[in-house]
């Protein structure tokens, strides 16, 4: 078995999963049955000035028979008195003390209420800050959560103030309602965070009731955007996470968060530069007995690839990652139909030739039976016939003849550029 | 359209190729993501060995293999054999929810997956514990011995089995039907308990080849788990003519070593409407029998094979009569049999096991024209080997404490078929397993109290 243990930027906790600041992470009881459970950390659900909720707070979108593709809230921070709250992290992290117990905190952005919230999580022996300047429902509105994580100067100041208090490590988790998360990200940076994690939930409008003409959900016939998360983020999340793991500027760990339903998900996470993650909705869908699948899973994933420890894996993907102009203008794949396994239900040839670029074609064998062959000459390589082919191994993307050496867009402007300036030499 | 052939005339080694098929890695995939990974879980309550199905099923969904297979098998000893022979309308799939909304989940068919994974990617699954220094004789290696047998080793106890046949794995490798459970199957379950230092000693029949003193000598503690013998005799005249076989032997037959030939166009009655019987008469259908009945002195509704296997015979062709019992098998000048005397019955009232009894129905004789009789009668027991061991039992059924399986003997436990009695449940290779687990748990508890006692 590997090692699992991870060590955020001096918060250890016993694996890479921890819960995210949401409603799983409510009270002591809930925190104290995913230590249980397993769970290597919690992010406590945030911390701050009381709030009063609504009802109705929940939505979900299925997939195709699948539930829960894709979640939204409008639930607010905690409804919990902060005594409360202290007094049951004093006694989880008392009962769990090599367990990562991290506060969320969400206040005004004030110095003074910065200050005041770090030293009163800190006196009950929180192992670390996570500052949350990403809800975008609700306290949106009042300033605070992601009004404030849009702004990078914002973020950068309040990581500041709370820095000028804290003892313990300090992560600022980013909003992704943003055009360029490295902004906020480099800001949280210079504001001296820690470590950063990503991504708070996505502005969203679950659905409209056909019938009552309703948002979904409603309270009272009245609806608010609320933040997505769940499976169908993931794509967002990882790209967001493996922008910031890459960034020349952006040299703290990252807790991932967005999406991550099991192990191989984290895997991903963390080769693409996350040292931890953080989980919601799965544990909202099945219960915190999930982790037990992504230990398991992550330990035999390790133990296959004889790896010792879990944090060998860590950004090994990120320099793999790069901007467009870097990829190979030259690499070619094409691809080839398995004729013997193929079901000819035809969705390859009709996306192709519909909406791609025209190269499968329908034919007739011999014995009047029909098949598919792609003209590899006219194959671009897009991948679409595979994507819709409901066949494991129907369809395989295959590398083709190269009949031109590498070069990228870049180094193809550099030559173009280094020939202009000849030929302006020449003429001189 | 074109029949497709069940049964091969001329190749019958096909005829006895495992018949369902797997699941492919994307049904499993699509079947997996449909399982709604229930919380306390009905599957569970219902398999006798608590296998954690939703938990095995998750992690098939997400990409843990190896870690399903560990469920699977650390429950069930003998899980790959179970997810092919398991009445599982009966068990798990019969207690999923979705019975009541779409339809259930292929748990027997996705244990499969998991386990045929573990096979052939030849995984060893567990290791054996720190050695405590006990050792334990366990007589019989089938499921309950082989299941008692791995978490003993798991426990740290030096095991060792005392096995009387050539092989190892008891019903799962000679008594079910290969078509259903391949012997492979069978032998890695055996190979996954011998990986334990778990030593194996075949062809040695306890009570002839070594003797009880030697074992109750020689062990802290024994394991009895030696299942049931041979078919008994049906009492009627004829039982000796060549033809005439023992069910549990036939199918045995079918797999060691070659299949005969000499069944290939040939008539056959089995007689019984057991799980041995179906086996015995499917067996004969697939060596080419043309014509094979099952002769059944009650009716259908007394019948005890599972459902499944009556759907399965009558898919291979066999014919049932009901209320219908030999009453002497007819031969020929060479010793051969020729016939087969049946007589009609009745259903009375019912007997003392709950069971309408059959009464004959006089003057109803009539002749079967026969070239093989099959007998699946049920089994005897093995009477001598535990009166050696100087247990209590009732008619054959060693008598064991419930929850202990301690025998009257308190260093000699019992599992499996030789505890199972009328009323005292089904006779499940799963059940079989279960028990031997507990076993294996009760001599643990009995020798970790009396230490901490001293």
């Amino acid at each position: 078995m590997a090692d699992l243990r991870i060590n955020l930027a001096g918060i250890k906790s016993p694996n890479p999963f921890w819960l995210a600041s949401a409603p799983p992470t409510n009270s002591g009881y809930q925190v104290q049955r995913a230590f249980d459970a397993g769970w290597g950390g919690a992010v406590w659900k945030t911390l701050g000035d009381p709030i009063l909720n609504v009802s109705s707070r929940f939505a979900a979108i299925g997939f195709n028979g699948q539930r829960v593709a894709g979640f939204n809230n409008i639930e607010l921070i905690t409804d919990r008195p902060l005594d409360v709250n202290l007094k049951e992290i004093y006694e989880t992290k008392k009962r769990f003390p090599n367990h990562a117990i991290i506060a969320s905190l969400m206040v005004e952005p004030k110095q003074e209420k910065w200050h005041e919230i770090v030293k009163r999580v800190e006196d009950v022996g929180v192992d670390g800050l996570e500052l949350n300047f990403g809800c975008p429902h609700g306290m949106a509105e009042r300033g605070m959560g992601s009004a404030s994580g849009q702004v990078p100067s914002l973020v950068e100041r309040q990581t500041y103030w709370v820095k000028e208090a804290a003892k313990t490590p300090v992560i600022v988790k980013l909003t992704p309602n943003i055009t360029d998360i490295t902004a906020t990200a480099e800001a949280a940076c210079n504001g001296g965070a820690d470590a950063i994690s990503m991504i708070n939930t996505i502005n969203s409008l679950m659905g409209v009731d056909l019938d009552s003409w309703n948002t979904i959900p409603h309270v009272a016939g009245k609806g608010a955007h609320g933040g997505y998360c769940g499976p169908a983020v993931k794509p967002i999340a990882l790209n967001m996470v493996a922008e910031c793991a890459r960034h020349a500027h952006i040299n703290v760990p990252i807790s991932g968060i967005g999406g991550i339903s099991n192990w191989q998900d984290a895997v991903e996470f963390m080769l693409m530069g996350a040292t931890g993650v953080q989980i919601c909705t799965a544990a909202m869908h099945h219960g915190f007995r999930i982790v037990e699948d992504m230990i398991d899973g992550l330990n035999h994933y390790l133990d296959a690839k004889g790896i010792k420890s879990v944090s060998e894996i860590i950004g090994k993907s990120v320099p793999r990652y790069s901007d467009w102009g870097n990829l190979d203008l030259n690499y070619n794949i094409v691809a080839k139909i398995n004729n013997d396994v193929c079901i000819n239900c035809n969705k390859c040839h009709i996306a192709c030739e519909d909406t791609s670029h025209q190269c499968i074609d329908m034919l007739t064998d011999e014995n009047g039976l029909s098949y598919l062959k792609v003209r590899e000459e006219d194959c671009v390589g897009c991948n679409l016939c595979s994507i819709v082919c409901p066949v494991d191994g129907a369809i395989d993307m295959v590398e083709a003849h190269r009949e031109l050496p590498p070069m990228t867009w870049n180094e193809r402007q550099k030559v173009l550029s280094l020939t202009t300036e000849c030929k302006i030499d020449s003429n001189k | 359209m074109e029949k497709i052939q069940r049964v091969s005339y001329t190749n019958l080694e096909r005829n006895f190729q495992e018949v369902e098929r797997p699941l492919t890695n994307q049904e499993a995939r699509e079947e997996s993501n449909r399982c709604l990974y229930c919380y306390d879980a009905p599957c569970i309550k219902a398999c006798p060995t608590g296998i954690d199905i939703p938990t095995f099923i998750k992690k098939i969904a997400s990409g843990n293999m190896l870690g399903s297979a560990k469920t699977i098998m650390s429950a069930n000893p003998v899980g790959a054999s179970c997810a092919r022979v398991c009445p599982t309308e009966e068990l798990c799939e019969g207690a999923c929810v979705l019975n009541h909304s779409t339809k259930p989940i292929m748990i027997g068919m996705l244990q499969r997956h998991s386990t045929d994974w573990a096979i052939k990617n030849e995984q060893t699954l567990f290791e054996p514990g720190t050695t405590n220094g006990k050792s334990v004789a366990i007589v019989g290696g089938g499921p309950a011995g082989l299941s008692a047998a791995r978490e003993l080793a798991r426990l740290g106890y030096e095991v060792t089995i005392f096995e009387a046949a050539d092989k190892a794995g008891g019903l799962n490798t000679y008594g079910i039907v290969s078509f259903r459970l391949p012997q492979s199957i069978s032998y890695w379950e055996v190979e996954q308990v011998e990986r334990l230092n778990v030593t194996i000693k075949t062809n040695t029949r306890v009570g002839k080849d070594v003797s009880v003193e030697d074992l109750l000598k020689g062990f802290d503690c024994i394991v009895l788990a030696a299942g049931m013998a041979h078919v008994p005799h049906l009492g009627i005249e004829g039982e000796e003519l060549e033809g005439v076989y023992d069910a549990i032997e036939f199918v045995k037959s079918t797999k060691s070593g070659s299949l005969t030939k000499d069944f290939v166009g040939k008539r056959a009655v089995v007689i019984g409407a057991g799980n041995t019987a179906i086996d015995g008469a499917t067996c004969s259908v697939r060596l080419g029998a043309e014509n094979v009945k099952i002769l059944y002195r009650r009716s259908e509704e007394e019948m005890t094979a599972y459902d499944f296997e009556y759907e399965f015979a009558k898919q291979d062709g066999v014919e049932f009569r009901w209320l219908t019992a030999p009453k002497r098998i007819i031969g020929n000048e060479h010793g051969k049999v020729t016939g087969i005397e049946c007589i009609k019955m009745n259903l009375g009232d019912a007997g003392q096991d709950g069971r309408r009894r059959p009464i004959p129905i006089e003057g109803s004789e009539y002749v079967l024209p026969v070239d093989a009789v099959i007998k699946a009668i049920g089994q005897t027991r093995h009477l001598e080997l535990i009166e050696q061991f100087g247990l209590q039992h009732d008619d054959g059924v060693v008598q064991v404490n419930k929850e202990t399986y301690q025998t009257s003997n308190p260093n000699i436990y019992a599992c499996g078929d030789v505890v199972f009695g009328k009323g005292k449940g089904d006779a499940m290779v799963v059940t079989a397993a279960q028990q031997g687990k507990l076993a294996a748990y009760s001599i643990h508890r009995q020798f970790t109290t009396v230490s901490t006692g001293r």
